[in-house]
């Protein structure tokens, strides 16, 4: 297999704030499968939704680019589906008109009428939401939304799903539910899919590898550690499997160990360096040493 | 299930009524507005009795009332002398007419003075005109310039500099371009109608258009990167999600500019003697009879309760339109 559906190649970006510069990625370098399953984890403020803004074409790379199936990424569309982290449905329109937004606009030429309104209310029952089409956001719970959310995504047919800690706000049970609903969801579509999550547990459960990215300013990916855990996958016999505990270990060994350091180091990011493939450690070593502000604090 | 608890039918509405008035809620709702009109109306009488004016005494409730009345009877009377007219008009007509068939019939209109009714009718079509015609640029203006910050740079020192200028300043000059370049013989509006409405709209304008832009600005970011990433065309992100999220600033702006501009037609019509209730007001002040005083705190009144109605009537129409049906509006 050839990793060539997404192709995210030597990113960097610098924001502009008030005049002074401030670069949040750094030769971010990742390619995706089709069907893939990849989530993003690090410390807050590390630049993880930065680099999940770029590839939905929400904010433009300083350098480098990224590339969906072949074509290069300039501006957002349907086919980069982004799940935002508060749901972010129109709180005027129901839940019926909220998914409908998105596919009379994606499908407005090729689907009919009848057609549309078929798959809108197929993507709400996808996600258990078909009871409660008539609701506005307000009348519904926070996991409700995040479903809705999904739904909506889920109905553009993207190529890439993106989701940025999509379950984040949510209670421990509820997360549960989402997630297991997401992993069958995923199985039965084949989904692409980048997700951003604080939750250890919930990256080895979910994921097919998992992107650790170092801690900023000029963050990039630190490991990438491969899930090779059967699908589908019980988070009941898992809890007790040894190599899921194995690979939670060395996700939080990444996260408190190396990457503990609020500061990055110039020690630290050498750390890092060793631990990357031959290949990034190759092209960390060419760039330039740059010294990353100190004017910046990573909240 | 839960959402069948939420949900209550109109008997169960009716009911939960009944309670709440069996409960003496009513007390709450009805007693303690009469308590406060019935103290207001006491202070005022009681004021009244102690001031003298050249005209007579200040006007108390009584007088006032007394005065509500007589424009009534005077509507009446004025409006039984127009339908006596239209009738002679009727009958001399069809005499003509049995005479010589070919007769040439001349419609004539019946020019009584107007009454106090005419007058508020009058203010009222042209605080609409001039309300409506500020909306309509300050409504989709506000959104472009919500929308695009570089037209707001550009357009934010202009409209800062207009927006404090008072109406009556701009009187002169619009009763001046008017003249000059409508003409009103058999045009469809009066001349002095068209002052006074270019004059409330220039005054209704700001409000409504910088809590539009206000309420376009500060849409939720994430809601417009959803709409980026949906690629919804031009118009139908205005339509879908900028308009109903800015929704309650532009209210709000409404309301402002209305209450404004009732204000501003009030003055204008004063001063550019164009009819209206603020000509009857300066009618009866250059009147000066002893019942003048009494006549013109009828008419101040009567300002108050329609400013008031209109107000209301926006918050009622602000419902309506209002997704947010949980928000507390006042
Ligand atoms: N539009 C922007 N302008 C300026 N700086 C920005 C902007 N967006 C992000 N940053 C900065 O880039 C860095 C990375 O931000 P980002 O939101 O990607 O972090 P994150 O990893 O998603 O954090 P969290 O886990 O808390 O969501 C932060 O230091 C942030 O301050
Ligand atoms: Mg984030």
């Amino acid at each position: 297999m050839n990793k060539r559906y997404l192709d995210i190649t030597d990113v960097g970006i610098e924001f502009d704030t008030s005049g002074k510069k401030f670069r949040a990625l750094q030769k971010v370098n990742l390619k995706l499968d089709k069907g893939e399953f990849v989530s993003l984890i690090g410390h807050s403020g590390c630049g993880k939704s930065t680099v999940l803004n770029i590839v939905a074409g929400l904010y433009q790379a300083t350098e480098g680019g990224v590339c969906l199936d072949g074509k290069e990424v300039s501006e957002p569309g349907p086919d980069r589906a982004v799940v935002f982290q508060n749901h972010s449905l129109m709180p005027w329109l129901s839940v019926y008109d909220n998914v409908a937004l998105a596919v009379n606009q994606v499908f407005r030429k090729s689907k009919s009428k009848a057609e549309r309104k078929a798959w809108v209310e197929h993507n709400l029952r996808l996600v258990n939401m078909d009871h409660a089409l008539d609701k506005l956001p307000g009348e519904i719970s926070g996991g409700m939304k995040q479903r809705v959310g999904i739904a909506r995504c889920l109905a553009m047919q993207p190529k890439v799903l993106l989701m940025d800690e999509p379950f984040g706000a949510l209670d421990a049970l509820t997360r549960a539910q989402l997630q297991d609903s997401l992993m069958k969801i995923q199985a039965e579509l084949g989904n692409t899919v980048i997700m951003i999550t604080h939750d250890v547990d919930e990256a080895v459960l979910l994921s097919d590898r998992i992107v650790m990215m170092t801690n900023g300013p000029a963050a990039t990916i630190g490991e990438i550690l491969p899930v090779n855990l059967e699908r589908p996958r019980d988070r009941l016999e898992l809890a007790e499997d040894r190599e899921f505990v194995h690979l939670r270990q060395q996700v939080l060994e990444f996260l408190y160990a190396k990457q503990s350091a609020r500061e990055p180091t110039v020690a630290a990011s050498a750390a890092v360096v060793e631990t990357t493939s031959p290949k990034l450690a190759a092209v960390q070593a060419g760039a330039p040493p740059e010294r990353p502000g100190n004017d910046f604090e990573a909240a | 299930m839960r959402n069948e608890a939420l949900r209550i039918t109109p008997h169960e509405r009716l009911e939960q009524l009944v309670e709440a008035l069996r409960g003496g809620n009513w007390l709450k709702a009805l007693v303690f507005p009469m308590l406060g009109i019935l103290a207001f109306l006491m202070v005022w009488h009681l004021c009244a009795s102690r001031i003298d004016t050249s005209l007579g005494q200040f006007p108390g409730p009584v007088q006032v009332w007394e005065q509500v009345q007589n424009l009534g009877a005077e509507h009446v009377r004025e409006r039984e002398k127009a339908a006596a007219f239209y009738e002679r008009l009727r009958e001399r007509n069809a005499k003509k007419l049995a005479a010589d068939p070919n007769a040439v019939i001349k419609d004539r209109q019946y020019t009584g003075k107007p009454t106090f009714a005419d007058q508020i009718i009058t203010s009222l079509l042209t605080v609409a005109a001039g309300f409506l015609i500020a909306n309509l640029i300050a409504i989709p203006l506000g959104i472009v310039c919500g929308l695009s910050s570089g037209i707001y740079k550009a357009l934010n020192p202009v409209i800062q500099v207009l927006k404090p200028v008072s109406p009556l300043a701009w009187l002169p000059l619009v009763t001046m371009v008017v003249s000059a370049t409508y003409s009103s013989d058999d045009s469809l509006f009066d001349k002095s109608f068209l002052n006074s409405a270019i004059t409330v709209a220039l005054c209704c304008l700001w409000p409504t258009l910088i809590n539009t832009i206000v309420g376009v600005t500060n849409i939720d970011r994430d809601l417009v990167n959803v709409s980026r990433v949906m690629a919804l065309s031009p118009m139908v992100h205005v339509r879908k999600i900028v308009i109903p999220a800015a929704i309650p600033m532009i209210f709000t702006g409404l309301r402002l500019s209305l209450a404004t501009g009732w204000m501003v037609l009030i003055a204008a019509e004063m001063l550019a003697q164009n009819p209206g209730l603020g000509k009857f007001v300066w009618d009866e002040f250059q009147n000066g009879s002893s019942s003048s005083l009494g006549r013109i705190m009828v008419a101040v009144l009567a300002i108050g309760l329609i400013g008031f109605m209109l107000d209301k009537l926006m918050l009622t129409l602000q419902k309506r339109v209002s997704w947010d049906k949980t928000a507390l509006l006042r």
